[in-house]
């Protein structure tokens, strides 16, 4: 996750060139950058009548976007705002909950988390735990492993992160139709892209909310994926007749372009990676396999490609090597 | 007039000459603790860094106690031994292969564990007594030697600690790949759980006849459940290759890799197998 991230380990060139620019302005503050408060500025794209979308940068976590890589849905509703996961950091939290506050001119009734990536679930400092649903596999996770998520977040997004902590939803959201004052909700509990995922199909907008099961022109990520499971729901998601989808990561557009070429990401990749472990190949040379040209021109593929072959390999070794031997008795 | 003071002070470090060891060259990845990893490690044995010598890590990571690296001196003809170093991990020689000349290649693919981001070598001895050096800075989050191994969560761990899986893919030219793996929680003894170190600390590579290909002894930083990679030569008559391990504990691995002619070409990976 930290490789990309130029901003990182600055090059000592970098340092030096601000330094010869304070010799020469003695005045001017340095690492100016550094003392400026951060703001994520966020900007909703209106989507449909009561229904926004701020749109995270289709890139990799790094310093220079503030982990703010996921989208992020508002809709309105006469109950109140009802916002669809939270963002990476306790700071866009609270920005999104004013923004949210802003656009409905109510309080927040409902906020729902896709899955625990922390991309999604590290704004949930804004709001209110209890007005906080997930599906209990989503909580548990972040239970598990929001920790150890939280290390990392800090560790590449650094100030941006400041005072954020895990919080935990106190609300489980069962598949199946929640209403809203006049949104009707049907929330569906799947799994694939983690061991707990959920999609929102908001029947009033016939908007298709589809979390991280849903890519689009940006390559899947797979650190808690199950393939197999995540094509089966995607089969199904494709089923739902919706006039518009907005996928975890990537534009919303009309039609299911993002539901497709997820499917056809995640067939091609776990066909490479089979076949670099069935001819012998280490984990390090099957990192350099040529992608199909439709997906190589993707965003972050070669990126996305490498961790999928360290997500895969471990199972692929511990499954299909042949037993050989064991400890002497 | 105190900022641009300081900033002048820095760039006058910056842009003078780090001092080094006398005799040894300056290190090109500029770590702090290098000199000292030098006598630790080299003695007064002469040392070059060499771009034949490749480590070779993802540019992204993740699981800091599964960091896949592979160390490769293959350009490199007689070396006698082949080490892997962390200079800023707690336990920095991570591990040595020995491939007997002809029998074994220079080059190992494994997992380490990683405490903090750190530069990785690979240091080849060659046979006329010269350590040939290579290595990259890896940037990564750390806390992967002071986890817990992942067996420890399971109560059951003893039941499969030291089964092992493995495969050969045997070439046209003689040439093998091995690929082996043994279930171990390679505790680091570092744990914030108090686990005390233990790990395998010796691998025996041999042809069907009993002659020695190569030796690996391994050390903490090897990651949980190790799986090596290795380029080997058995002779044209030797049906399997064993592998003979050994823990810290005293504990002995036995495993039997076959070592068939019906493989696909390591050379030629990325076409298609059928």
């Amino acid at each position: 996750m930290t490789a990309q991230c130029d901003d990182l380990n600055p090059e000592r060139r970098h340092f030096l060139r601000l330094a010869a620019a304070s010799v020469a302005f003695p005045l001017l503050p340095m690492f100016v950058a550094e003392a400026a408060p951060l703001t994520y500025a966020l900007s909703p794209i209106k989507l449909d009548a009561g229904v926004w979308m701020i749109a995270g940068a289709q890139d990799a976590i790094t310093f220079g976007n503030g982990g703010a890589i996921a989208n992020v849905t508002i809709l309105d509703s006469t109950e109140g705002a009802i916002v669809i996961d939270t963002g990476p950091s306790r700071r866009f939290g609270e920005e999104l909950a004013t923004l949210a506050r802003t656009l409905t001119g109510k309080d927040i009734a409902r906020v729902y988390l896709t899955h625990f990536h922390p991309d999604h679930v590290f704004g949930n400092q804004g709001f209110d735990a209890d007005r906080i649903a997930a599906p209990a596999g989503v909580i548990s996770g972040l239970k598990e492993l929001g920790n150890g998520f939280s290390d990392a977040m800090y560790y590449i997004a650094r100030d941006w992160m400041r005072g954020t902590e895990v919080v935990l939803p106190t609300t489980i959201a069962e598949d199946g139709i929640e209403e809203i004052g006049d949104r009707r909700m049907r929330r569906i509990v799947r799994s694939g892209h983690t061991a707990s995922d959920l999609a929102i199909y908001d029947e009033t907008s016939g908007i298709l909310i589809a979390g991280d099961l849903a890519f689009l022109d940006r390559a899947p990520t797979t650190p808690h994926a199950d393939i197999a499971t995540w094509t089966t729901t995607l089969n199904e998601l494709s089923q739902i007749d919706c006039n518009r989808l907005i996928p975890g990561h990537g534009p919303a557009e009309s039609g299911k372009r993002a539901i497709a070429q997820t499917r056809d990401w995640l067939t091609a990749i776990d066909g490479i990676i089979t076949r670099c472990f069935d001819q012998g190949l280490d984990m390090t040379e099957a990192m350099d396999a040529p992608l199909p040209q439709g997906l190589e021109s993707i965003a972050l593929a070669r990126y996305e490609f490498s961790r999928s072959v360290m997500h895969l390999y471990p199972k692929l070794e511990a499954s299909k090597l042949p037993k050989v031997g064991q400890k002497e008795k | 007039m105190l900022r641009a003071s300081t900033a002048a002070v820095m760039l006058a470090l910056w842009t003078m000459p780090t001092p080094t060891q006398a005799g040894a060259p300056a290190d090109p990845l500029n770590s702090p603790v290098w000199n000292d990893l030098v006598k630790k490690v080299f003695g007064d044995a002469p040392i070059v860094f060499d771009e034949r010598v490749k480590v070779v890590v993802p540019s992204v990571i993740e699981n800091q106690a599964q960091v896949p690296v592979s160390a490769d001196a293959r350009a490199l003809p007689n070396v006698e031994r082949l080490i892997v170093l962390t200079d800023l991990n707690p336990i920095q020689h991570v591990l040595t292969l020995t491939p007997v000349q002809s029998k074994a290649d220079a080059y190992i693919s494994f997992r380490l564990k990683l405490e903090q981001a750190t530069p990785v070598r690979a240091a080849a001895l060659t046979s006329d007594g010269v350590w040939h050096v290579g290595g990259v800075f890896l940037e990564a989050a750390g806390g992967g030697c002071s986890s817990p191994a992942m067996a420890r969560g399971d109560a059951d761990w003893t039941a499969t600690v030291g089964n092992a899986q493995g495969k050969i893919w045997r070439n046209a030219d003689g040439t093998a790949r091995l690929r082996l793996r043994v279930r171990h929680p390679m505790d680091t003894g570092l744990s914030k759980d108090n686990t005390p170190a233990f790990f395998i600390e010796k691998f025996d590579v041999k042809g069907a006849s009993g002659d020695a290909l190569a030796t690996i002894e391994m050390f903490e930083p090897v990651s949980e459940d190790p799986t090596l990679t290795l380029s080997i030569k058995p002779q044209a008559t030797d049906a399997s290759v064993s592998i003979d391990g050994r823990d810290n504990n005293g504990n002995i691995y036995r495993s039997v890799v076959p070592a068939p002619w019906n493989q696909s070409a390591i050379g030629t990976p990325h076409r298609s197998a059928h």
